[in-house]
């Protein structure tokens, strides 16, 4: 870097694994932290040319271009078929999928469950908030009772829909899952938590040890029509009560 | 090496992929085309492969796109309504422009239909099943003998033109069990240094369909598909004439159907009426031009299909003079006859 000169200590930069670029993603959205805690992970473990990163269908669909390593599209919910088959072929490989809640407990449902329940040696990050973002704010499958959403105008109604689909709790009914944990990034001390939980996530492949399970209670400002540090609060208020943060499984 | 083994259709199809280099394969269980799966799942693993029964048609068709996107040959097989459900997956293969070997062992439908050979498929497989603009090469054995043959052929084609290439049997070739001679390795190896193997010492790789902005634009991409559709289309088309030079009565059919169609053009030749065959190996690309060399002196051309008239399209599409172009064909997993066939042909006279 040219801006390092001897006057001064060097203390950050961007993580390598990370693509110096600006996102589309709204002000105050997860999705950004998220990246950057990946990548950061990436690199303190020293695995970003071994990793792929396995894209959803949803606002993050294009996470392949801010990641600095292998990236693959998969339609929407088959991330962890996807990303079944990359890593049977190269069991060397680091492979995440990364899935959004209408990706992973509506339309993929049943691949999420399966991967899990094969305990598949990858790492599922799995970003809840609590809505469709890309397509403008319709109901998710972790969408909170009463919310407003585009095709909930009245607010969710759980005798109509149903109630919203904890997923910590759904995979920890099963046997092989090794890790599972519910995280948020509303704030730095809970951020941090998700990048130790991620850590633990890609560790745990690389030792070989199996599935593992991160869920990151995040924000969606546009889609919610709040500032963003309202949507922070709502995260911590609203979400948090329902998905109660914590480590589920550490085998 | 050379010689004659008894195997069943899918089963031949089974080890003329491992035959080729296939160590993954990924399905669903479907009649009929069972045996393709249990056969996989007990010779891959004493090949160092890895067999693996998906969740579902849709978990299957993805783990292929995975295996393929990571640089490996693979392979996955189902029957009508399975292949159905495969359609988003071959469509997102094809936008990724990944190879890999299909296999649709048809029976009777729409619906769940029968477990019965048919050849209801044929628009599904020509004309793509899934969305966009996109094209599979389909080949279409009639023996066991090129069940084996043409499953090495497909593992060659698909990773010479990074596509999914689809085997278009029936239920009678999948269950049937006829001598063949194995196939050897073609030996032909391909680079792939768009495989996702990770990020050393290269630039990251993506795979991926999607192009939202204008400087990826999605119609160069779709030309660029297209330059290779094209190619293929003056390359690949495969067929065979069967006693066409001088035939007065053309038939025109693939798979089971010109099996029959073989022996009514044999036993019409006896009773001195001069019939012949002309048969797809290539469904697409369609071998047009050999066709219409085929059909050059025929009074009449007669497409027999195991399906109410699909093919017929492209036979009417193909040939110069169209309304010589008539059908028969059965449907809901039925055959067609021998006898029909020759009754057809005697009763369009001179």
């Amino acid at each position: 870097m040219e801006t390092k000169t001897k006057d001064f200590k060097y203390v950050y930069d961007k993580p390598e694994a990370l693509v110096d670029k600006v996102t589309h993603y709204c002000p105050g959205c997860g999705h950004g932290i998220v990246h950057k805690l990946l990548a950061e992970v990436i690199d303190e473990l020293g695995v970003r040319e071994k990793a792929i990163i396995v894209a959803p269908v949803g606002c993050s669909v294009l996470i392949y271009d801010y990641m600095n390593f292998d990236g693959c599209e998969a339609s929407h919910g088959r991330a962890p078929a996807v990303a079944t088959g990359l890593k049977r072929v190269n069991p060397d490989s680091i492979v995440v999928a990364y899935q959004g809640d209408g990706d992973l407990l509506a339309i993929g449902t049943g691949e999420a469950i399966h991967a899990a329940n094969r305990g598949e040696n990858i790492t599922t990050i799995f970003i809840n908030n609590a809505i469709y973002g890309m397509t403008g704010g319709q109901m998710a499958p972790t969408t909170m009772e009463k919310q407003i959403t585009a095709t909930t105008p009245y607010g969710r109604d759980p005798m109509d829909v149903g109630f919203p689909i904890r997923g910590c709790e759904l995979l920890n009914t099963l046997e092989r899952p090794v890790f599972i944990e519910r995280c948020s990034i509303y704030d730095f001390k809970n951020t941090l938590k998700t990048k130790k939980a991620i850590k633990k996530g890609i560790k745990n492949q690389i030792e070989g040890r199996g599935y593992s399970f991160i869920e990151v209670l995040s924000t969606c400002p546009t889609n919610w029509g709040m500032k963003p540090q309202e949507a922070a609060n709502w995260v911590k208020d609203t979400m948090v009560p329902y998905y109660p943060l914590g480590n589920f499984r550490d085998n | 090496m050379n010689e004659k083994i008894l195997m069943k259709g899918n089963e031949a199809l089974g080890e003329a992929a491992i035959i080729a280099g296939c160590r993954f394969y990924f399905g669903y269980p479907i009649t009929p085309q069972n045996e393709v799966p249990a056969y996989m799942s007990r010779r891959l693993p004493q090949e160092g492969g890895t067999f693996l029964q998906a969740e579902s048609e849709l978990a299957a068709i993805n783990m292929v796109y995975g295996a393929s996107a990571a640089g490996a040959r693979v392979m996955t097989s189902s029957s009508s309504p399975g292949i159905s459900l495969k359609q988003e997956g071959l469509s997102y293969i094809a936008g990724a422009e990944l190879p890999c070997v299909v296999v649709n062992i048809m029976r009777g439908g729409p619906g769940l239909g029968n477990i019965a050979g048919s050849q209801g498929d044929y628009f599904q497989s020509t004309r793509g099943g899934g969305n966009g603009d996109y094209r599979q090469l389909v080949l279409t054995p009639a023996t066991v003998q090129e069940m084996a043959d043409l499953t090495v052929l497909a593992f060659d084609l698909a990773d010479e033109y990074r596509i999914a290439v689809l085997i278009l049997g029936d239920g009678y070739l999948g269950q049937i069990s006829e001598a063949l001679v194995l196939p050897k390795p073609t030996g032909k190896v391909f680079e792939k240094p768009w495989a996702l193997t990770g990020a050393k010492g290269r630039k990251p790789n993506k795979v991926a369909s999607l192009r939202l902005v204008p400087e990826t634009s999605l119609e160069e991409l779709n030309l660029v598909l297209d330059e290779k559709y094209k190619k293929i289309s003056a390359k690949e088309c495969r067929s065979e004439s069967y006693l066409t030079e001088d035939a007065d009565y053309l038939l025109v059919a693939y798979g089971t159907s010109s099996r029959i169609c073989r022996e009514a053009v044999n036993e019409l030749r006896e009773e001195g009426i001069k019939a012949g065959l002309f048969r797809l190996i290539t469904a697409w690309p369609f071998p047009a031009e050999a066709l219409r060399i085929a059909s050059a002196k025929a009074k009449k051309i007669l497409t027999v299909e195991m399906s109410l008239g699909q093919m017929i399209e492209d036979v009417k599409l193909s040939v110069k003079d169209p309304e010589r172009v008539d059908f028969y064909g059965r449907s809901g997993g039925m055959l067609p006859e021998t006898d029909e066939i020759k009754r057809r042909i005697k009763a369009y006279g001179n």
